[in-house]
């Protein structure tokens, strides 16, 4: 349990998505200028996460992965040069379903996150995650944890930057760094302020 | 843009339309490899021939692909090259592909190579294409190197590994800043890269969504 709660801190604010990695920063900067869009899309992005990690897991680790297709006869196979092909495959494909399901069932909630289901498809934060992922070996639990935090992580960082933005915009700005400048400078404070949590570990 | 002339298209994204500092594309994979001159001139190398090769396939079968799957065909196109170009930095540059580690295949939702093979590619022809490909991944690379050449020569004292002001650990007189290899300053000198690109070229800078109302106190005074 330790293990888990240490691994989900780590992925939430030491290890951040947004302002450790650089990870989906189109996103991160283009739709950030309001508070309830930022919240949206977050809350999608953490869906999407937690569906799509553990799900690239099982894959890899039943079919790309060395040696993993034993159980068909095949022990030398290794396909692992397939995984970015088919983790970018499964993404766009689960965002796919996901947005038929909820258009379907929870019509509300397809409201709410609708415009931006589709755009998650290309942010890096989905891909880096699930790539993070096969790197670091995790089981399938750790990738389900992992891929919760990962997304919460990312979720805090594009909340608070609207809240800075939609403050920052009644502001005296000089007129180069207006806009996209005085942006970046704001998340690389930001981003200073996330490595005070650096030292921590469970 | 369709008659535009082939030196437009490749020089352009450079510095008047610079995707990175303009179109905010690109912006996700590029940051984390920028603390040394090595890594990134590979970066820039995998993804200069990524974003070319790209819109070259693209464009070649763009009257062939149905409107409605556009976006998976374009993602599996982008997604094969950079395994290609995954396993031969595995092959022959195998230590700077583990410092590089994830972002290779971040390449894949780097928004240049998307954004140009939906916006460029399906509309023009293969040659122009490729050209486009080219100097949006010379812009990126521009903008790149150009953090890349500060984080290395502040944060280390070197450039391309080769130390050129002597740090003090090893008996020489410069104090690394150490910041500057850390995350938040490649946001720093993106910003004023920024700044400065739009003071050269003030067309660039943003309107205001506020206007700040002048001062009318005079009269008090």
């Amino acid at each position: 349990m330790e293990h888990y709660i240490s691994l989900i801190l780590k992925a939430i604010f030491v290890e951040n998505m947004a302002l450790a990695f650089f990870l989906g920063m189109c996103t991160f900067l283009a739709i950030s200028k309001k508070i309830e869009a930022a919240t949206g899309l977050g809350i999608a992005v953490i869906v999407v996460l937690t569906i799509t990690v553990p799900v690239n897991n099982l894959l890899y680790n039943t079919i790309l992965r060395e040696g993993a297709l034993d159980w068909a006869g095949l022990p030398n196979v290794d396909l692992s040069f397939l995984g970015l092909l088919t983790y970018i495959g499964v993404i766009a494909a689960l965002i796919q379903i996901m947005e038929m399901i909820l258009d379907k069932y929870i019509p509300a909630l397809y409201a709410a996150l609708g415009v931006f289901l589709p755009l998650i498809t290309v942010n890096c934060a989905i891909l880096g995650a699930s790539l993070f992922m096969v790197e670091r070996d995790y089981t399938f639990g750790e990738s389900v944890v992992y891929g919760f935090g990962a997304g919460v992580g990312w979720a805090l960082a594009i909340i608070a930057l609207a809240g800075i933005r939609e403050k920052l915009k009644y502001s005296d700005v000089p007129e180069g760094l207006r806009g996209l400048g005085i942006t970046f400078i704001t998340v690389g404070l930001m981003s200073l302020g996330f490595m005070s949590f650096s030292g921590i570990s469970l | 843009m369709a008659d535009a002339s082939a030196k437009q298209v490749l020089f352009e994204p450079i510095f008047s339309n610079n995707p990175i500092a303009l179109q905010i594309l690109g912006i996700c994979s590029a940051l984390a490899v920028t603390t040394s001159m090595n890594v990134t001139l590979v970066m820039c190398a995998a993804v200069i021939a990524v974003s070319a090769f790209a819109n070259l396939a693209v464009s070649l079968v763009r009257t062939q692909i149905p409107g409605s799957i556009r976006i998976i065909v374009q993602m599996t196109i982008i997604a094969s090259l950079v395994i290609v170009v995954d396993q031969v930095l595995k092959a022959y540059a195998y230590e700077i592909s583990k410092q590089l580690s994830v972002f290779v295949g971040l390449i894949i939702t780097n928004c240049i190579v998307m954004g140009r093979a939906e916006g460029f590619a399906m509309k023009n022809g293969p040659w122009l294409s490729f050209l486009d490909g080219v100097g949006n991944g010379l812009g990126y690379s521009v903008l790149l190197i150009f953090v890349a050449f500060f984080r290395e020569l502040l944060g280390a004292g070197s450039l391309f590994g080769v130390s050129l002001m002597p740090v003090v650990n090893e008996g020489g007189w410069y104090i690394p800043n150490g910041l500057l290899l850390l995350p938040p300053s490649a946001f720093f000198i993106i910003g004023l890269a920024i700044w400065g690109l739009r003071t050269w070229k003030p067309e660039q800078v943003e309107e205001p969504e506020y206007k700040m109302s002048r001062h009318t106190v005079k009269e008090a005074f």
